[in-house]
């Protein structure tokens, strides 16, 4: 009786929080359900949208994406990405990133997992991959629902350049695929700084517009032409670098520059949180 | 030789802009005269006053000195003497334009050259001889090409975008250029400030619309063609491939003449041109220093750069929307006609008819001088096309699709039979890249005219067609499209009907020797995310060093918690919430937590749980020092501070996922037994959002005892229940203790603890009051409270205390406290008590632990 125990039968630090839980923890949540509707029910907004509206573009001779929109699903699919890269999808990012801890700290549970005990570095590292894992699934589901509802009312066809010439629809989904996966590392900044601000407040509000807000003055100080080259080290800057994989011969720099600046600051917020949270008093 | 005479002098000091270390230009403005003729002339150096070799900067048609000032000033910084002048008819020069004229403004140069070579600070050759260079766009450089082939002075040149051959560029095919040249005329003022000779050959071609032969000697005579032989100093061409003006064939010339007198030419070809678009003016101002720091310098380490360089567009900067320049290059410049492939214009292949519209119009249309064309044909390179063809108005031969990817650079040709109703017919020859959906770009926007005299009996002709660096892809067609009209040009007026069939392939020059330099990635790309990951790592390492924990003791393996000497302030706390805090629990107790609120019980049971950090002191459970998520709270269920639910889910999944969260087997949670004890019954089913605070309290109270832990901490776990589960409560946590497991009970209510707990242990203000089995803390003996139905008096309560079998008897509001001793019992006391007349109307026991903690506590309250 005297010999030292230290865990519980069966309790391994290393099987605590096993994603599997935190996927199904997160994915019965109202507004995980609602944000995936969102994205789901978008494509039949602009498809109705087209089909009231008539076919878009034609009042300038500025040609763009938006005038190819009805051209093939591949471009309805591209389309919906343009419009949502800017800032909706921004929002998923941030939700899915930014309530994660936070809710916990709210809902009181984050003490009883960290007493059960949930190693803090496995806590915010299940919740970080579920957390991309989730905006991943988010940023893929629009050109996936985009795509088949598109196919289904215009075609299945080429991906029509708006800047001329047409992309085999093989080719095109391959180049959707790097769109996609851009446009996630592209975002990773924006996860990072809301799942930062997350481990720091009890207010899911507050980490997620945190990060959101933060996202906007990016964008504003991106506006501001006098910063010059200091421009190239803003997220911001790069957030449509993907379109240059949907040109004839695709372009990767911006898209490089894009990803390092995005991973760099990501990996400083993530090492901020873990750092943050390894010490911090839980008290909610 | 006329000598050049300095009217008026004046020099100024001009501010410095940049930093420090950027020397000031001085700058000195002077009107010469030479031939009668009054020169503004600007004349820059900077530093020292040592020798250094001169450049002479000439500006363009219609501009003036003022045009290239910025590039004087930068060029005197990085060490040359550096001298512009408005040419004649420009600016405040007076004298007539006489587009060059070898004894006008050619001559103008000479002079100036003289003057350079008697300024102190100019490097000579020989006496009379300067070290220079010029350079120029346009008209300028024109009149660099003239000064070096009628001045051999001139040491190296560096003209941009302009003409090899005036009458070529103008009379393109024998065709008159009437949008360009009219623009040109205009720009220069109108007639009256040209010379009287081209002013009267511009009003007669312009007016006919078909140029003549004195036109083009005219034109022949005043260009750099005519000294092609004697201009043999080092050469860098820059030409503009959006240039309807001055084409890339006006280099091509001018690369071939130059190089066949063996002097070194570079070639680039710029993005912009004469039709606008991108000049990359700083790229191209740098190069020109380089060729200028290599051949009048003589610094042979100064990199001129590839012998041909062409910008090609990347696609549009997705940035700032604006088209990404890159530069392909090459060892050799590989002319117009390189590695020719033939593309048979197989569909369609007969012949074809189509009309000359009367007046020539509607007109085809193209390259748009001065209408932003520069910018559309930009486009071009983008897959978009503006250019317009009117249907019956031209004839199309087009290719099979493209194999593969073709990067045409150079001129296409092809051989064309044409017939014609007139006897001269003018066709405008142009390739259009089709793309599959058929849309169809014209290449930088550009055409060749071609005038085919006695075409009524049928005439083969080989067209060369527009110079063009252009990318065809995979797939595309090209198509060969030959028009009766174009806007920019004057084509016969008088209705025809062209026929015209293929005399052989499309022949395209390739030049595979010109590679795309890989896309310039700033370096920070690499080393910025290894930064970051760098700071990431050392954020991570320091936070780690910091929460290792002591070893664990085995002595205490069998003691549930010791507390030593715990303190914790909070951050923003204005004293500590726990301080000095020492106590210890065995095996089997029910220890009660007790203390009002705020006296640091909740705080302290944080800590245990590892929630937050003391700020000094230990917690050990079963031996192991207490850190963040230290394995052995696995031992350690606990309910504080109220339940932490996940609203969303039912009672039965919230339970079920927690469990699974710490990861241990589902057979060892004892879900049922827990569910048992929360009594919550087919409320299970429903979401947590809808439960009462009762519900939930239950709720986590059975979470804490899932798995049935060695220690169960339960902070105020009667909040919120009812009476008989209150009472439940008490049982199940005795019980749960019966077993051998300990339990810790937190609580403000004395009521509480006293009836379930076998130690307590009695906080206030964040220090232990007192620790002990409670029968300790309460004192041997019963004590009993007499109601009384009057005040007894003070002789009565000494009787009392007299009797037989009582410690001690104390007056009370209500009535006599009595503390028995050990052989008295109530019921002698009553007895006794009615037999002193005392008015006895109720006998219960004291609250004694109440005093106690109220004594212990003393003033708190």
């Amino acid at each position: 009786m005297s010999t030292l125990t230290e865990v519980a039968s069966g309790y391994q630090a290393s099987r605590t929080l096993p994603l599997r839980v935190e996927l199904v923890r997160q994915l019965k949540r109202r507004r995980t359900l609602i944000m995936g509707g969102i994205l789901a029910v978008l494509p039949f907004v602009l498809l109705i949208a087209f089909a009231i509206g008539g076919e878009p573009g034609g009042r300038n001779s500025q040609v763009t994406l938006m005038d190819t929109a009805t051209a093939s699903g591949a471009n309805f699919a591209a389309v919906n990405l343009f419009v949502s890269a800017g800032f909706l999808l921004v929002i998923p990012v941030a939700l899915f990133c930014g309530d994660t801890v936070a809710s916990e700290a709210g809902w009181s549970s984050l003490r009883y997992l960290l007493a059960a005990p949930v190693p803090r570095a496995r806590l915010l590292w299940s919740k970080l991959v579920v957390g991309l894992g989730l905006s991943l699934a988010a940023m893929v589901l629009l050109p996936v629902v985009a795509l088949v509802v598109g196919s289904a009312a215009y075609g299945w066809g080429p991906l029509e350049l708006p800047t001329g010439g047409a992309l085999d629809p093989g080719t095109a989904a391959q180049r959707l695929v790097v769109v996609v996966g851009y446009v996630f590392v592209s975002q990773l900044v924006t996860a990072g700084l809301a799942f930062w601000l997350s481990t720091r407040t009890d207010a899911p509000l507050g980490a997620v517009g945190g990060a959101v807000g933060l996202t906007i003055v990016g964008n504003v100080l991106d506006a501001v032409t006098a910063l010059g080259d200091w421009r190239d080290f803003l997220p911001a800057h790069w957030q449509f670098a993907w379109a240059d994989a949907v040109q004839p011969t695709p372009e990767w720099s911006g898209m490089i520059q894009g990803a390092a600046v995005s991973v760099t600051y990501a990996l400083v917020l993530f090492a901020l949180a873990f750092r943050g949270f390894a010490r911090k008093d839980v008290v909610s | 030789m006329a000598a050049v005479v300095v009217l008026a002098g004046a020099g100024t000091w001009t501010a410095v802009a940049a930093g420090d270390d950027t020397p000031a230009v001085h700058s000195a403005d002077r009107v010469m005269t030479v031939d009668g003729v009054r020169l503004d002339t600007s004349y820059f150096t900077a530093g020292g006053t040592g020798r250094r070799p001169a450049v002479l900067l000439a500006h363009g048609f219609g501009g003036s000195k003022d045009d290239v000032r910025p590039q004087a000033e930068k060029l005197a910084r990085e060490g040359y003497a550096v001298l512009t002048w408005s040419a004649r008819g420009f600016g405040r020069s007076t004298g007539k334009i006489g587009l060059n004229d070898p004894k006008g403004e050619v001559a103008d140069v000479s002079r100036l050259i003289d003057w350079l070579a008697k300024q102190p600070e100019v490097r000579l050759d020989k006496p009379g001889d300067p070290r220079v260079g010029m350079a120029g766009a346009s008209y300028g450089g024109a009149v660099s090409l003239l000064a070096a082939g009628y001045d051999d002075r001139v040491d190296a040149i560096a003209p941009e975008i302009t003409y090899w051959n005036l009458a070529d560029a103008l009379f393109p095919g024998g065709v008159f250029k009437k949008l360009w040249a009219g623009v040109f005329f205009s720009t220069g003022g109108g007639a009256a400030r040209f010379a009287p000779e081209p002013a009267a050959m511009y009003e007669r071609v312009a007016e006919s619309g078909a140029p003549d032969a004195a036109a083009r000697a005219l034109l022949e005579a005043r260009s750099p063609s005519a000294v092609a032989d004697r201009i043999k100093v080092p050469t860098l061409l820059v030409q503009g491939q959006t240039d309807s003006l001055f084409t890339l064939a006006q280099s091509d010339a001018a690369a071939k003449a130059i190089r066949e007198n063996g002097a070194p030419v570079d070639v680039d070809w710029i993005a912009g041109g004469h039709d606008g678009g991108d000049l990359e003016g700083d790229r191209v101002q740098t190069r020109v220093r380089t060729w200028f720091d290599r051949y009048l310098k003589g610094d042979k380490a100064a990199d001129t750069g590839p012998a041909f360089r062409v910008t090609r567009t990347g696609g549009v900067d997705s940035t700032d929307g604006a088209a990404r320049l890159r530069g392909a290059s090459a060892d050799a410049y590989p002319g117009l006609n390189h590695g020719d492939r033939s593309f048979p214009l197989t569909a369609r292949r007969e012949e074809q008819s189509f009309a000359n519209p009367p007046g020539a119009s509607p007109p085809a249309v193209s390259a748009l001088p001065g209408l932003g064309g520069g910018g559309l044909a930009q486009l071009s390179s983008l897959g978009v096309g503006v250019s317009l063809d009117f249907p019956g108005q031209f004839a199309a031969f087009d290719s099979a699709p493209v194999a593969g990817d073709l990067r045409v650079t150079g001129s296409p040709t092809v051989t064309v039979h044409v017939k014609s109703t007139s006897d001269t017919a003018v066709l405008f020859a142009k390739v259009y890249d089709v793309a599959g959906g058929g849309s169809q770009v014209l290449p930088s926007q550009l055409v060749t005219p071609v005038r085919v005299e006695g075409a009524k009996a049928g005439k083969d002709v080989t067209i060369t067609l527009p110079a063009i660096d252009h990318k065809v892809e995979e797939g595309h067609r090209l198509r060969l499209v030959l028009a009766s009209t174009d806007l920019g040009y004057a084509s016969p007026t008088a209705p025809a009907t062209y026929t015209v069939s293929l005399k052989s392939d499309l022949s395209v020059p390739t030049a595979p020797a010109v590679t795309t330099a890989a896309a310039p990635l700033p370096s920070w790309v690499w080393w910025l995310p290894l930064a970051g990951a760098a700071v990431a790592l050392a954020l991570l390492l320091s936070a780690r060093r910091r929460t290792a924990g002591p070893a664990p003791d085995p002595a205490l393996a069998d003691v549930p918690l010791l507390i030593t000497d715990l303190s914790k302030k909070y951050a923003n706390g204005d004293r500590y919430s726990v301080r000095d805090l020492s106590f210890r629990v065995d095996k089997g107790q029910v220890l009660g937590l007790l203390g009002p609120n705020g006296a640091g019980k909740t705080t302290t049971l944080r800590m245990l749980m590892g929630l937050i950090t003391p700020d000094g002191g230990e917690i050990r459970v079963f031996g192991h020092a207490i850190r963040p998520g230290a394995p052995v709270l696995s031992r350690v269920g606990s309910f504080v501070e109220g339940a932490g639910f996940l609203p969303h889910l039912t009672g039965r999944e919230n339970l079920e996922l927690y469990w699974r969260a710490t990861g241990r087997p589902a057979e060892d949670a004892r879900l049922e037994e827990a569910l048992e004890i929360a009594g919550l019954g087919d409320a299970l089913a429903r979401a947590v959002r809808t439960y009462s605070q009762g519900m939930r309290q239950r709720l986590a109270i059975a979470q804490a005892m899932l798995g049935l832990p060695d220690l169960l901490i339960l902070d105020e776990p009667t909040n919120g229940l009812d009476p008989p589960q209150i009472r439940e409560m008490r049982e199940v946590m005795i019980r749960y203790a019966a077993a051998g497991r300990t339990v810790i009970v937190s609580s403000h209510l004395l009521s509480e603890v006293e009836q379930s707990c076998t130690h307590l242990v009695v906080m206030d203000r964040g220090k232990l009051v007192q620790a002990g089995p409670v029968a300790e803390i309460v004192g041997s003996g019963d004590t009993l409270l007499v109601g009384t139905a009057a005040p007894v008096e003070e002789p009565v309560a000494e009787k009392v205390a007299a009797l037989p079998g009582v410690a001690s008897a104390v007056l009370a509001d209500e009535g006599l406290l009595v503390r028995l001793g050990p052989d008295g019992t109530a019921q002698h006391l009553v007895a006794e008590l009615v037999r002193l007349d005392v008015p006895v109307t109720s006998v219960g026991p004291h609250r004694r632990l109440e005093d106690a903690f109220l004594t212990l506590i003393g003033g708190s309250a």
